[in-house]
């Protein structure tokens, strides 16, 4: 599918067709790296949230937003960040490599 | 087409104050537009002498409002005229007298000769020695809107952004730690107002006409409002206006020739740890924008593939953003 549209119809379509094919294969190759790395990254997540005492995002922003995590304030950072860089990892692996901040 | 020669009538009647009576209108295209108004290219054929090549902005029927509308917008362009900032010359508003025939509010400008597009404006041959020098003038153009008298234009507002963009976040009702940490670390850190000042508020690489040389006019001063004068170099600083370039005045040169400029046309100085707090917080705005321009396509608002790929800008955010916290 996205060799189909990558080769043959980006090669057949101009202007907008062919930039919305452009952006629709970046796409397809999110979704090829999230079925790649999806699972491990699932896994990896809980694990972190667990060490934090929570289980799922919702209890981790509610209790950041109340202050509970002010104290451990770098480690909830790291431990944030290493979530980010994995969505990353999926949607745009070449952002990580941008300078900043 | 009837409607735009009908368009093109109305508009030569609103001119003929500025440009004589005998003036035509030719070549009406319709350009892009946002979401509250239309935008029109076209020139205007005076009884004598050369064409002038024109720009009619005009708000949508019903269209949303933002900011503080098209009669404020135009005064705040000559009131930033008068400043020295280079701006396109306003001809004609629907608050001037011959201004009615139009039917909805418009103002009609100068067009102005040059590039806007980032991507060329950062990596074209042609702009190779505009970029050295646009940090400085920046800075420069920077100190001369914030002298605009704050009383020059009505209408505009204070607003706080941090309480504005938590609200809207909160609207979608989805866990962000990133943001919520961003978020708390604003409201730990927020640093004493330096002073009010008109704000021009979307002060960026992309709103900017440049020729070869550098600086031509500033444009979309649709959210102009009163506050921090800082908000507009942090703004400037983001790290989505560099696109991808490793500079991060707007992707063309350092802070430092910024700040320097600014300090040195301004005549007061520049704290970097206060712009950068305005720097992290525009970086928690667009990052809380990608979900909105996201939300809108996933609820079959409007369909294109390209917004749906903008989700994945929502996650680029979170990560520039961290790596501010990170340096603190």
């Amino acid at each position: 599918m996205r060799e189909f549209l990558e080769r043959d119809v980006m090669e057949a379509t101009e202007g907008r067709v062919r930039f919305h094919t452009r952006v629709a294969v970046n796409v397809l190759a999110i979704v090829q790296r999230e079925l790649e790395q999806g699972p491990a990254q699932v896994a990896a997540h809980a694990e972190r949230l667990a060490s934090l005492g929570f289980a799922d995002d919702a209890e981790l922003a509610a209790a950041i937003r109340r202050g509970d995590l002010d104290d451990r304030w770098a480690e909830v950072i790291a431990c944030v960040h290493e979530a980010v860089r994995d969505k990353l990892a999926v949607a745009n692996p070449k952002y990580l490599e941008q300078p900043g901040p | 087409m009837a409607a735009e020669e009908d368009l093109g009538t109305s508009l030569a009647a609103v001119l003929a104050p500025a440009l004589g009576d005998a003036v035509t209108v030719e070549g009406l295209r319709r350009l892009s537009g946002g979401a509250s108004r239309e935008t029109w290219a076209f020139r205007a054929r005076p009884a004598e002498g050369p064409t002038v090549p024109l720009i009619l902005q005009r708000e949508r029927p019903g269209g949303a409002r933002t900011g503080s509308g098209m009669a404020s917008e135009a005064a705040l362009l000559r009131a930033a005229a008068d400043q020295g900032v280079p701006v396109p010359e306003v001809l004609v508003t629907d608050a001037d007298p011959a201004g009615e025939a139009l039917g909805r509010p418009f103002m009609v400008v100068r067009h102005v000769e040059g590039e806007t597009i980032p991507r060329k404006l950062l990596r074209d041959e042609e702009f190779a020695e505009a970029r050295p020098v646009l940090a400085r003038q920046l800075g420069e153009v920077l100190a001369r809107i914030h002298r605009i008298p704050t009383d020059a234009v009505p209408g505009l507002e204070e607003q706080d952004q941090v309480v504005q963009f938590r609200e809207l976040l909160d609207g979608f009702g989805q866990p962000h730690p990133a943001f919520e940490l961003g978020f708390r670390w604003l409201e730990a850190h927020r640093p004493p107002s330096t002073a009010t000042a008109v704000v021009h508020g979307d002060f960026r690489t992309g709103n900017f006409i440049v020729g070869p040389e550098g600086l031509r006019a500033v444009l979309d001063w649709e959210i102009a409002h009163l506050g921090d004068p800082m908000e507009d170099l942090g703004w400037l600083c983001t790290k989505a206006w560099r696109f991808g370039s490793p500079h991060p005045v707007g992707g063309f040169g350092p802070f430092e020739e910024l700040f320097a400029a600014y300090e040195e046309h301004a005549g007061t100085p520049v704290d970097p740890q206060v712009v950068r707090w305005w720097q992290t917080l525009g970086t928690l705005k667009w990052g809380i924008m990608c979900i909105i321009q996201a939300a809108t396509h996933l609820s079959g608002a409007v369909r294109s593939v390209e917004l749906a790929a903008i989700g994945r800008r929502v996650c680029e955010q979170e990560h520039d953003l961290l790596l501010l916290l990170e340096e603190g």
